[in-house]
């Protein structure tokens, strides 16, 4: 009830404020006329009644301010009234404002845009329930993860108790037939638990049953709501509908919900069970490494508890499931939770640019908490006139933070504004690896971190130049006096500050562009000028029959070979540099592995002839593939440099013999070709197996890539080509254009990612910092006018004005090099994982960049220094 | 400002004031004059505390304010006790002997 009556009575006072004041004004004028009248009394005349009350009491003006300070009201008026002398003051001076505000609103921006694409990957919880729960699991192949096999996943699932389910998948793309417009989409192959496992349920019709999930059963799928919507026209009867895939008729059993989100495979649109056999042939996929495996951990089981249990399970094998000694789990099992696997690849990258952001966003505000202090300099008449009439110096924060935070709001508007167009550009050009895409936004958690950015630099901005600028004082006044030049000390640590932070920057935008020039530099193993490829992906039954698809790959590759421009062209069943993985176990027969644990396995490649000449990977023994090695002569195969050096070292490999996985006979070796890095430019180069395709009988590749070289650049060929193979059949989806040359290059893509960025935040940085330099110099030289005019009367030269204002900006630099090239080496650290082929303390890098940073400092020193030696002493000293 | 001689105990104006009001409806410097004789000059209270106490028993609901017109055509505003006030007088009041007696018990047996 009193609150109620505190809030009412205060608003009535903040409304009407002229009746409040009128009412206080009465009560206390009335107050000192009963004074006087009662002094009155004891014989003193009116006048000097009056004069005694005064005496006693105070003044009528200064006992009203008392009363009127009371109640809450007052808080929300005076900082009203800050607000609006505030506002005042940044308008006075637009072109000061304007360069604040877009140098804060730079930063803040940039943060936002930074942490918008860090968010989701590193700090936000998975869109899962419980997603803390979510375990990726893989095995371990040559010291690297490696996906599971099926007879893996089924003992594991079997002996775990941490575990409360688990699913595997693995990626396949099939085309939808039977329609007007045959559209090919991504899907996954899921163990029937998969979306149990992450929580999720259909929007409409069924999840997947473990009855789906048997070999033989009917197919079923479930369709993504954009599927639904765009193929479907939204229509709720699609459950239950039979749909052609690949001219195989599939039952639609579900749609799943519009907010899904499908971490591990973004692109998925559809959903299979994968109906692998439970009693593990050995010589089928059961036991083929290419499937994901997810888990989510019983109530109360931790990360350490299911690594140390699965490490168990590894180590101690059980009669009741065999394992097969390519899959025996001898290095255990790789467990991470699934947010911090899906983020492994770009978690480096990631952290760097937001500590490059930081340092941006630091430089950004003490830039303008530098030119806050300027301008500190010129109000200090303002302040010590409001000092003199009372304001207390809390008063007199106050009404300065109140400026800085009105800065950093407007700062933080600017900044949202560009982190709304920023986002876009980062994901334009964002690398393939980097996950959840779609979650990258500036929503609600942008927004609040931006308001935490602007209230933190409105109080870091504004409480140096508070603290200074509230020490206004009548007593103090002069040209050199302590105030100020503790106030200059204060510019000039923090212009040595600028330097320093730009030059970790600049330092890491050097090693990462360093990095970057050497890993272009890799040899890939083939020669990528002037060559294009393209995914042709056979849709429809009649290409079950594997003849069909070679007659059909054959046709197409003589139809290309005939388009103008085109030198050669070829075929094969992966490419370098695709991201695509297919690789299988390799035994010779002449040297069975050492010991089991040997790495046998190497990337196969299904070719047809010309595809080394169009690739241009080199011959360096015996002979190549040819259309002669067709279904009916002897198998034979090439292998690269590594596979001979490692496998069969000190033999000669033309005319051995090898088996691919369970392949029926054996392949003779008639070549060996050069090492080639199918992964990453980054990745050495892995084992490979050439075979043709009409001699890999295990399955027939319904998915190949062509590959053709032209005599200039393939990419106006495109057209022409996409009509050769049309003339063949027109209904083959084509699928992933690109040259050669952009593979190599998106190879790079998680490097180029960050080192755009730190280049952009270098670029800033320096100019921040030079405008720094400048601005504090240009001051210094404006204050020390009459000493320079003095200096110049009494014989400086020109050269040696010059000097001496150079000498007081470059020493700061000096300073701040050395700061900066300390924490530089320090900071490094956190890009070593990105690096390639540079050391982290790369002494090019590290002068190149000091060297960048001095002249561009000796160019902000210049000016002013400049103006200093041509000012006209008589005029300065005249004006005195 | 002549607090010197005796500062009020936090809380104790507010007792004073009510006290005070509890016999008869008064404007500021009445209450101040009367605070003060009572006293034998020991409490002076000064004008800016005084206004804003009285601001805010009002708020607080214990006092009721009207204004009056004077004899040289001035505004003077009067203080009334309200219900709630003299209930919070009474338990002040109570409050006060309670403090003040353990106090007086303290000090007798220092001594």
């Amino acid at each position: 009830m009193s609150l109620w009556r505190h809030a009412a009575r205060g608003l009535r006072a903040l409304l009407n404020r002229s009746a409040a004041d009128r009412d206080i004004g009465d009560e206390v004028e009335h107050y000192f006329d009963e004074a006087a009248a009662a002094l009155e009394t004891t014989g003193l005349s009116p006048e000097e009644a009056r004069r005694v009350a005064r005496l006693e009491l105070g003044t009528v003006a200064v006992v009203r301010e008392q009363v009127r300070a009371y109640g809450w009201e007052n808080v929300v008026e005076t900082t009203a009234a800050d607000v609006r002398h505030g506002l005042r003051q940044l308008l006075r001076r637009p072109a000061y404002s304007i360069v604040a505000v877009l140098t804060l609103g730079l930063g803040i921006g940039a943060s936002a845009t930074i942490f918008s694409v860090v968010n989701p990957i590193l700090f936000e919880a998975l869109p899962y329930p419980d997603a803390d729960k979510l375990m990726m699991v893989w095995d371990v192949q040559d010291g690297r993860r490696s996906d599971v096999t099926f007879g893996t996943y089924r003992e594991v699932m079997a002996r775990s108790r941490t575990f409360r389910s688990m699913a595997v998948v693995r990626p396949f793309h099939a085309t939808l037939t039977g329609v007007a417009e045959p559209e090919r989409f991504d899907g996954q192959y899921v163990s029937a638990d998969y979306f149990r496992v992450l929580g999720v349920a259909p929007a409409l019709g069924r999840d997947f049953h473990a009855a789906d999930d048997r070999p033989g059963a009917p197919f079923v799928a479930l369709i993504s709501d954009s599927v639904w919507r765009r193929r479907f026209g939204g229509d709720r009867s699609i459950v239950g509908r039979q749909v052609l895939l690949e001219d195989t008729p599939v039952t639609v059993i579900g749609v799943m919900p519009a907010t899904f989100e499908n971490v591990l495979s973004p692109s998925a649109e559809i959903w299979s069970a994968l109906q692998y056999d439970a009693t593990l042939p050995t010589n089928g996929r059961e036991w083929g490494h290419h499937l994901h495996m997810i888990g989510r951990l019983r109530e109360g089981a931790g990360e350490e508890q299911a690594k140390r249990e699965l490490e168990g399970i590894a180590r101690t094998p059980d009669t009741a499931f065999s394992r097969p000694s390519w899959a025996a789990l001898r290095n255990g099992f790789i467990t991470t939770r699934l947010q911090d696997d899906l983020a492994r690849a770009v978690r480096p990258a990631l952290l760097a640019i937001l500590g490059a952001v930081a340092l941006l966003l630091t430089i950004a505000c003490v830039n303008v908490t530098n030119l806050v202090l300027a301008r500190g300099v010129e109000r200090r008449t303002e302040l010590m006139v409001r000092a003199a009439l009372g304001a207390s110096r809390l008063r007199l924060m106050r009404q300065l933070i109140t400026e800085a935070v009105l800065l950093a709001i407007m700062g933080g508007l600017a900044g949202i504004a560009l982190a709304s167009l920023a986002v876009d550009v980062v994901i334009a050009f964002s690398p393939p690896e980097l996950p959840r895409i779609a979650a990258i936004r500036v929503d609600g958690w942008v927004l609040m971190f931006a308001v935490a950015l602007v209230t933190m630099i409105g109080f870091a901005v504004g409480i140096v130049p508070a603290l200074y600028g509230s020490r206004a004082d009548l007593r103090i006044e002069g040209r050199s006096t302590t105030d100020s030049r503790g106030r200059e000390v204060g510019r000039r640590t923090l212009v040595v500050v600028q330097v320093a932070f730009a030059l970790v920057l600049l330092a890491g935008a050097g090693l990462l562009l360093r990095s970057l020039q050497h890993l272009l530099a890799m040899p890939p193993g083939f020669e990528p000028r002037n060559v294009l490829t393209l995914q042709v992906q056979t849709a429809g039954r009649r290409f079950r029959d594997p003849n069909a698809a070679h007659q059909f790959f054959t046709a197409v590759l003589e139809a290309v070979r005939h388009v103008p421009g085109v030198s050669i062209a070829g075929a094969t069943s992966q490419l370098p540099l695709t991201g695509d993985v297919d690789v299988w176990g390799v035994v010779f027969e002449s040297s069975p592995p050492a010991a089991d644990n040997d790495n046998r396995e190497a990337s196969r490649y299904a070719v047809a002839p010309g595809y080394f000449e169009a690739m241009g990977i080199p011959l360096r023994r015996g002979r190549l593939l040819n259309a002669q090695d067709d279904g009916s002569a002897p198998h034979v195969a090439l292998i690269s440099e590594s596979v001979a050096k490692r496998r069969l070292p000190g033999v000669d490999a033309i005319g051995q013999r090898l088996r691919i996985g369970a392949s029926p006979g054996w392949f003779t070796v008639v070549g060996i070709v050069g090492d080639v890095r199918q992964a990453s430019l980054a990745i050495d180069p892995t084992d490979a197996v050439y075979v043709t395709n009409e001699q890999w009988t295990q399955f027939s590749d319904r998915a190949r890539w062509l590959v053709v070289r032209g005599q200039s650049d393939p990419g106006v060929l495109m057209p022409a080509i996409r009509r050769a193979i049309e003339s063949v059949d027109k209904g083959q989806p084509i699928l992933r254009v690109a040259t050669m040359d952009e593979r190599v290059n998106a190879s790079a893509a998680a490097r180029r990612f960050a080192l755009v960025l730190f280049q952009a935040f270098g670029v800033v940085a320096l100019a921040l910092a030079s405008i720094g330099t400048y601005s504090l110099l240009s001051g210094s030289v404006t204050r020390r006018l009459r000493e320079i005019a003095v200096r110049a009367v009494l014989g400086a030269d020109r050269r040696s004005l010059l000097e001496l204002v150079l000498r007081e900006g470059m020493s700061l630099t000096v300073v701040g090099t050395l700061l900066g090239l300390g924490l530089a080496m320090l900071a490094s650290r956190f890009l070593e994982t990105m690096l390639f082929g540079v050391s982290r303390l790369d002494a090019v890098t590290y002068i190149s960049v000091v060297a960048l940073l001095a002249l561009t400092s000796a160019i902000a020193c210049w000016m002013p220094a400049w103006r200093a030696s041509r000012l006209d002493p008589n005029a300065v000293l005249r004006a005195e | 400002m002549e607090t010197e001689n005796t500062d009020l105990i936090q809380g104790t104006l507010d007792l004073l004031l009510l006290k005070t009001l509890s016999l008869e409806p008064m404007h500021g410097f009445g209450i101040a004059r009367r605070v003060e004789q009572v006293s034998r000059g020991v409490f002076k209270v000064n004008p800016g505390s005084l206004l804003t106490a009285l601001t805010r028993l009002e708020r607080a609901g214990w006092l009721d304010s009207e204004w009056r017109d004077t004899a040289n055509s001035r505004r003077a505003k009067y203080y009334t006790l309200t219900r709630s006030g003299r209930r919070q007088l009474e338990a002040e009041t109570a409050d006060w002997a309670r403090r003040a007696a353990a106090v007086a018990r303290i000090l007798k047996a220092e001594a």
